[in-house]
C-alpha cells in the first residue's frame, strides 16, 4: 500500500510519519501531485495558521488537487479545518470539502483546548473498536461547527466536530498520532479502509 | 469533559535517566525510552524530559534521544533544560518533540517566548517557573533554583502568557522534594491569573495531594518524578483513586 503524507508549510508531519511506521507501514512525505494522485491513502496533517497554510496550498495548486482525490484522504487538526468552507482564523476561504465553518472558541474556558477529551455520537469506519468513553488528544483554538458530515462530537465550551466524513474524505480535529492506543486504532482503521468501496 | 493530566517527569543526563527506578519489568532502568514506554502503558497523559546534562558537548546527544523518543512514544511530550535560543528549540521540535520548556533563558530574554511562539505556535511553548516563598512573596528563581530574581511569580506568569506562552509549568521550591503536597496557594493564584493551562509541580508524595491540587486550584495537570520513578504511586492506582474523587482523568 502506498501512503502519502502531504508536505506543506505546517508542522507535525514527523509525528504522523512515526505513527504510520509504528503500525508497520511505510509512507512518503511529498508535495508532488503525481505521487499524491497515485497513492492508496493520503494524509493531510498540520499544525499551524490557516491563512498562511491555505495561501501556500493555493500557490502549489494542492487545494484543487486534494479536493479532486478519489482515494481515502485523512485530514488531521489544521488539515480538517482547511477542508471546511471557511475559517475565522485569518478570515480564510478554505477548500470546502465539508459543508461547515471554522470558528474561534469563545474564551469561556482555557483556550487552546489542550489535552485529553472524550468523543460522542461516533459514526463511520474510523471509530470501529472505539467507544464513547475513550479519550483522544486535542490542541486547538478554532473548531469546526457540527454539521451533517460530523462523525464524532466533542464538547468543550460547546459541541464541535471532532471528526467528519464525506465520501472518501475523513478528518479529525484531534491528533490520532498522539492519542495513545485509541489513536492507533483510529489510524489503523483509516489505513484499512478499502479504497474501492467507500461506505458511510 | 477535558481531563486533568498526570505527567511523569524524567531527568536526563548524558542521554540516560538519572534517578533510580524499581519497576521490576524494566530491563534497563537508565534507558529513558524504556521508562517512557512503561509510563505510556500505565496511562501517563504526557511526559516531560528534563535535560540536566552539564556540558555543551554532551548536549548533542539530547537531540538524538528526542528523535528516538518521538519514534516510540504515542503521547505528547515536552523537552526542557538548557534551551537558550530559537535554534535550540528548532533542533528539539524538528527531532519530534511536541513542546519545549524554557526557564532561565526566558527570564534573561523574554522575547525568546515570542520568537518561539511566532515560529512554532504557542501550543509548543511551555514556560517553566521555579518559585520560592520568601518574605511574604512568591518570587521567581533561575538556574535550577540557585539564583533569585526580582520577578514576582504571578506577574511573570502573566507576562509570559502575554508574550505567547501556551502553558506554565510551575514548580514550588518550598514544596519540591518534601512529599508534603503541591503548593496550593501559588498554583491557584497563577492558574486564576492566566488563561492558559498551568501544570503544578513539586511536593507530590501521596494520591491525596493530586486530589487536593485539582480541587483547590485550576491546575490542568500535575507533574511528579520520584513518586512515579520509585513506584510509590502507580499511575493506574492514582487515576482510579482520582476517579472515585470525581476528578476527571483519562
Amino acid at each position: 500500500m502506498k501512503i502519502v503524507i502531504i508536505k506543506y508549510n505546517a508542522g507535525n508531519i514527523m509525528s504522523v510519519e512515526n505513527a504510520i511506521n509504528r503500525l508497520g507501514y511505510n509512507c512518503i512525505v511529498t508535495d508532488d501531485p503525481e505521487q499524491i494522485k497515485i497513492a492508496d491513502k493520503v494524509i493531510f496533517p498540520g499544525v499551524g495558521e490557516a491563512s498562511s497554510a491555505m495561501h501556500y496550498l493555493k500557490e502549489k495548486k494542492l487545494d484543487q488537487l486534494i479536493k479532486s482525490l478519489k482515494q481515502p484522504v485523512l485530514g488531521i487538526c489544521l488539515g480538517q479545518q482547511l477542508m471546511c468552507t471557511y475559517s475565522e482564523e485569518g478570515n480564510t476561504a478554505c477548500m470546502g470539502v465539508f459543508e461547515t465553518q471554522v470558528k474561534k472558541f469563545p474564551p469561556k474556558e482555557l483556550v487552546p483546548h489542550m489535552g485529553w477529551n472524550n468523543l460522542q455520537n461516533l459514526k463511520g469506519d474510523l471509530f470501529k473498536g472505539v467507544s464513547e468513553s475513550d479519550n483522544v488528544y486535542f490542541v486547538h483554538s478554532y473548531y469546526a461547527e457540527v454539521c451533517e458530515n460530523t462523525t464524532a462530537i466533542c464538547d468543550y465550551i460547546l459541541p464541535f466536530s471532532a471528526a467528519m466524513q464525506k465520501n472518501n474524505f475523513y478528518a479529525t480535529q484531534f491528533h490520532p498520532e498522539k492519542s495513545a492506543d485509541v489513536g492507533t486504532i483510529i489510524l489503523k482503521n483509516f489505513l484499512e479502509i478499502k479504497s474501492d468501496i467507500i461506505k458511510y | 469533559m477535558l481531563k486533568k493530566r498526570i505527567i511523569p517527569c524524567l531527568d536526563i543526563k548524558d542521554g540516560r535517566t538519572v534517578k533510580g527506578i524499581n519497576f521490576i519489568d524494566i530491563r534497563d532502568a537508565g534507558d529513558p525510552i524504556e521508562l517512557a514506554k512503561k509510563y505510556v502503558t500505565e496511562g501517563a497523559d504526557e511526559l516531560v524530559f528534563l535535560d540536566i546534562t552539564a556540558t555543551i558537548e554532551k548536549r548533542k546527544t539530547l537531540v538524538e534521544l528526542v528523535r528516538k523518543i518521538a519514534k516510540e512514544i504515542n503521547i505528547p511530550f515536552t523537552v526542557g533544560g538548557g534551551i537558550n535560543s530559537v535554534e535550540d528549540v528548532s533542533a528539539i521540535i524538528n527531532a519530534g518533540a511536541d513542546k519545549v520548556s524554557i526557564n532561565s533563558s526566558a527570564v534573561k530574554r523574554p522575547e525568546l517566548i515570542s520568537e518561539v511562539a511566532s515560529q512554532y505556535g504557542s501550543q509548543c511553548m511551555v514556560v517553566a517557573i521555579d518559585t520560592k516563598f520568601e518574605n511574604g512573596e512568591w518570587m521567581v528563581y533561575v538556574s535550577g533554583g540557585k539564583i533569585p530574581t526580582s520577578l514576582k511569580t504571578v506577574s511573570w506568569a502573566k507576562q509570559a502568557e502575554t508574550l505567547g506562552a501556551g502553558e506554565i509549568l510551575l514548580t514550588s521550591m518550598n514544596n519540591d522534594g518534601t512529599k508534603n503536597g503541591f503548593a496550593i496557594d501559588i498554583t491557584n493564584e497563577v492558574s486564576q491569573a492566566v488563561n492558559i493551562p498551568v501544570i503544578a509541580s513539586g511536593g507530590a508524595g501521596a494520591k491525596e495531594h493530586f486530589k487536593e491540587i485539582f480541587q483547590r486550584s485550576k491546575a490542568s495537570g500535575a507533574l511528579a518524578a520520584s513518586v512515579f520513578h520509585f513506584g510509590e504511586i502507580p499511575i493506574p492506582e492514582l487515576k482510579n483513586y482520582l476517579k472515585t474523587q470525581n476528578i476527571p482523568v483519562r
